[in-house]
C-alpha cells in the first residue's frame, strides 16, 4: 500500500516534470486560410520552419482578415501568427493589427520591395492564368488576354471572377496596356475594358473549385483561374491548357500578431519561412505556386519540368505582371463597389 | 338602505372580494416572474445585440459619429442588390408556394404512417450540406449538364438552354433548401383541420371545390402565413447558393453585409446594411400580416 503511493507520487512527479519541460519550449499557434493549401504549406514550409527553431506548431484556420481582427481587437490573440492573402496583410498593416517585422532576424533580401513590409512579409506566390479548352481552339488558342479580348478571333464563353483583385490587371492588360505600365491602375481604363468583354462572360465565378469545374466540364471554353487550380484539372484529363504569358503575380504573407505573448520566437518561425532554404521546397512540393524569395531559385537546383512549372521561376515570372497589394489595400472599396456594380448590371 | 349597506353579510362579501383580488394580481405577478428567464435571455442575446447593431451604424470607420454608413446605401450598387435581394426573396417564396401547398395537402391527407414516410422525402434534403447541394444543381443544370444532355438527345432543344448562372439557377436552387420550410408549419396547420368541417360543408351542399376553398383554404392560412414569413426571412439571408448558381449576377444583401465586415473591416457601415435590411423586413411582414388579416383566420370563428 504505502509502495504503491510512493509509486504513485513518483509517477506524478515526472509528469509534472516532463509537461513543464514541454511548457518551456516555445509553442507558436498559426493560423492560415484552411483547406489543401495550408496543409501544404504548412507541410513545406511552417513545420520545417517550427523544427529549425525547436518550436512546437499549432495550426489553426480562419476565413479572412476578419477573424484575425477579431482575434487582435480581443487583447490576447489565440494566434500567434497569421498566413493571409497579400493585400489582407496590407490592410491589416495599415489598421496596425501587426507587429513589426524585425529584419534584423529576418533576412528579407530575395523578397520584391513590394512585398516585404514593415509589419508583414511574402511567403508564396500563386498565378493567376489564361486557361482554354482545346477542344475549342485546337492548334489556335488564346495566347494572352488581347487574345481574351478578342471575341471575333476567339469565339466562345468565358468566366472570370467575381473578385476584382487580379481581374482589373487583366482587363488593362487586354485592353492593350504594357505589362510595366498596369501600376498604379487606371481604373477607369479597366473598367470600361470589363464592359467591352460582359457580354461575352458567361460566369463571374466565387469560389476556386467553381472555377475548377467551369474549365473541367466545358461550361466555358477560357477564363481566368488560379494555377493551382488549373493542375487538378489538367491532372483529371480534362482537354486544358494554360499559359503564364501575361499571368499576375499574387502573394501569400504572414504577420505577426499584435499582442501575440511569443513574438520574438514567431520573428524566427518567419525568418526561416522566408529563408531561401526552406523556400527552395516550394517548387517540388507545391507545384504551380511558387517562393516569394528569389534566391530560393539559388539555393537549389531544380529539374527543367519544376521549373516550367513553377510560377516564380525566372523565365516564367519575367511573362507575368506581379500584383502590388498596398495599391489594392488603399483601394479595394471603391473598386470593389464599382466592379460589382457592373457585373450585376 | 344604510342598514343593507353596514348589514355584516355584505361587508363580508366585500373583504372576499378583496381578497380575491389580491390573491389575483398576486398569482399573475407570479406567473408573470416564471417568464422572466426567459425575457432576460432574449433581452441578453437578441435585443441588446441588434441595439448595439443600431447604435454602431451611426459610427464611421474611426469612431466619428456620422450618418454616412447610411447615405452610402445610396450608391447604385447597394440600391440595385437591394431590389434584387427582395425580388429573389419574393420569387423564391412564391414557386415555394405554389409547390409546396399541394405537397402538404397531400400529405395531410393520408395516413398518418404514409404521410410520415412520404414526409422522410420533404426532410431529406436537410441532411445534405446546402454546398454540396447547390454544386449538384451546378451539375444538373450547367449547359452540359444532365438536364441539357437529356434535353439535346431526346431532340428537344438544339442547343443548351441557360438554366443556371443567371436568375432562373438561383431561384431553383433557393427553392429546393426552402421548400420543407414551408412545407412543414403548413402540413401541422392542415392536419389540425377537423376532417368533420368538409363533411359538413359538403352536407350543406358544397361541391369539393367549394369546400375547398370555402372551408379547407381559409383555415390553412394561419400555416401558410408562418411558412412564408419563415421563407422569405431566410431567403434574405441567403449567401452561398445565390453566389454560385447566379453566376455573379445575383446579388444578394447578405453579400454586401460580408463584404463590409471581411474586406473593409467596416463594422458600421456593415451594421447599417443590417439595420436597414431589419427594417424594412419588418415592415413588409406587418403590411403582409394586416394585409391578409392573418390573426382573422386564427381558429373557426
Amino acid at each position: 500500500m504505502h509502495k504503491s503511493v510512493k509509486r504513485g507520487l513518483i509517477t506524478a512527479t515526472a509528469w509534472a516534470v516532463l509537461s513543464t519541460t514541454a511548457m518551456a519550449a516555445d509553442t507558436l499557434t498559426l493560423a492560415g486560410l484552411g483547406g489543401k493549401v495550408q496543409e501544404d504549406l504548412t507541410a513545406t514550409l511552417f513545420k520545417p520552419s517550427a523544427e529549425k527553431i525547436g518550436a512546437e506548431l499549432r495550426t489553426e484556420s480562419h476565413d479572412g482578415i476578419a477573424a484575425v481582427r477579431v482575434q487582435v481587437q480581443s487583447g490576447a490573440p489565440g494566434w500567434d501568427v497569421a498566413h493571409l492573402g497579400a493585400e489582407d496583410c496590407a490592410i491589416g498593416a495599415a489598421e496596425g493589427l501587426f507587429e513589426p517585422i524585425d529584419y534584423s532576424v529576418v533576412n528579407g533580401d530575395g523578397i520584391p520591395e513590394g512585398v516585404r513590409a514593415k509589419d508583414w512579409i511574402a511567403t508564396n506566390t500563386y498565378s493567376v492564368v489564361l486557361a482554354w479548352r482545346t477542344d475549342k481552339y485546337g492548334d489556335n488558342p488564346p495566347k494572352d488576354w488581347k487574345d481574351f479580348w478578342d471575341v471575333e478571333k476567339f469565339p466562345g464563353r468565358r468566366a472570370l471572377s467575381v473578385y476584382p483583385q487580379e481581374m482589373m490587371e487583366i482587363a488593362l492588360l487586354g485592353d492593350g496596356v504594357e505589362r510595366d505600365k498596369v501600376y498604379p491602375l487606371d481604373t477607369k481604363r479597366s473598367l470600361a475594358a470589363l464592359e467591352k468583354i460582359k457580354p461575352s462572360v458567361s460566369v463571374w465565378w466565387t469560389s476556386g473549385a467553381q472555377s475548377a469545374q467551369l474549365l473541367k466540364d466545358g461550361e466555358v471554353d477560357m477564363e481566368a483561374i488560379w494555377g493551382s487550380r488549373i493542375a487538378g484539372v489538367i491532372a483529371d484529363g480534362a482537354p486544358v491548357k494554360f499559359t503564364y504569358q501575361d499571368g499576375v503575380i499574387g502573394f501569400g504573407c504572414v504577420a505577426i500578431l499584435k499582442g501575440s505573448k511569443n513574438v520574438a520566437a514567431a520573428q524566427k518561425l518567419v525568418a526561416n519561412i522566408v529563408s531561401p532554404e526552406i523556400q527552395a521546397r516550394i517548387p517540388t512540393m507545391m507545384g504551380y505556386y511558387g517562393p516569394s524569395n528569389k534566391k530560393a531559385f539559388e539555393a537549389k537546383q531544380f529539374s527543367a519540368d519544376v521549373l516550367t512549372q513553377s510560377n516564380a521561376s525566372p523565365e516564367n515570372a519575367a511573362k507575368q505582371v506581379t500584383m502590388q497589394p498596398t495599391w489594392w489595400s488603399e483601394n479595394i472599396q471603391d473598386v470593389q463597389e464599382d466592379f460589382k456594380n457592373l457585373i450585376v448590371q | 338602505m344604510t342598514m343593507v349597506l353596514n348589514h355584516p353579510g355584505i361587508a363580508d362579501a366585500d373583504h372576499n372580494a378583496d381578497a380575491l383580488k389580491r390573491q389575483g394580481s398576486r398569482e399573475r405577478r407570479v406567473l408573470a416572474s416564471l417568464t422572466l428567464p426567459g425575457a432576460i435571455l432574449i433581452f441578453l442575446v437578441l435585443i441588446l445585440p441588434i441595439g448595439w447593431l443600431f447604435w454602431l451604424s451611426f459610427f464611421g470607420p474611426s469612431g466619428e459619429p456620422t450618418l454616412e454608413n447610411y447615405t452610402r446605401m445610396l450608391k447604385p450598387i447597394y440600391v440595385r442588390t437591394f431590389i434584387s435581394t427582395f425580388e429573389v426573396a419574393g420569387l423564391v417564396t412564391l414557386v415555394c408556394v405554389l409547390l409546396g401547398y399541394p405537397v402538404a395537402y397531400l400529405l395531410s391527407q393520408l395516413s398518418e404512417r404514409t404521410a410520415g414516410l412520404l414526409m422522410i422525402f420533404v426532410v431529406l434534403p436537410f441532411w445534405t450540406s446546402v454546398l454540396v447541394r447547390t454544386y449538384a444543381w451546378l451539375v444538373l443544370l450547367q449547359r452540359t449538364g444532365l438536364v441539357n444532355t437529356w434535353l439535346i438527345d431526346a431532340g428537344v432543344i438544339s442547343t443548351p438552354l441557360p438554366l443556371v448562372h443567371n436568375m432562373l439557377g438561383t431561384v431553383i436552387g433557393m427553392v429546393h433548401v426552402m421548400l420543407p420550410f414551408l412545407i412543414l408549419p403548413l402540413y401541422a396547420s392542415m392536419r389540425a383541420i377537423d376532417s368533420v368541417y368538409m363533411r359538413a360543408a359538403a352536407n350543406c351542399g358544397a361541391t369539393p371545390s367549394q369546400a375547398f376553398r370555402q372551408v379547407f383554404l381559409p383555415m390553412s392560412l394561419p400555416g401558410l402565413a408562418a411558412g412564408v414569413a419563415l421563407v422569405f426571412v431566410l431567403c434574405l439571408g441567403f449567401f452561398v447558393t445565390p453566389a454560385l448558381l447566379g453566376g455573379g449576377r445575383v446579388a444578394m444583401w447578405a453579400m454586401q453585409i460580408a463584404n463590409n465586415i471581411s474586406v473593409y473591416g467596416n463594422w458600421g457601415a456593415a451594421s447599417a446594411l443590417g439595420v436597414v435590411l431589419l427594417v424594412v423586413t419588418g415592415i413588409i411582414l406587418y403590411v403582409f400580416k394586416r394585409l391578409f388579416r392573418v390573426d382573422s383566420f386564427e381558429g373557426v370563428r
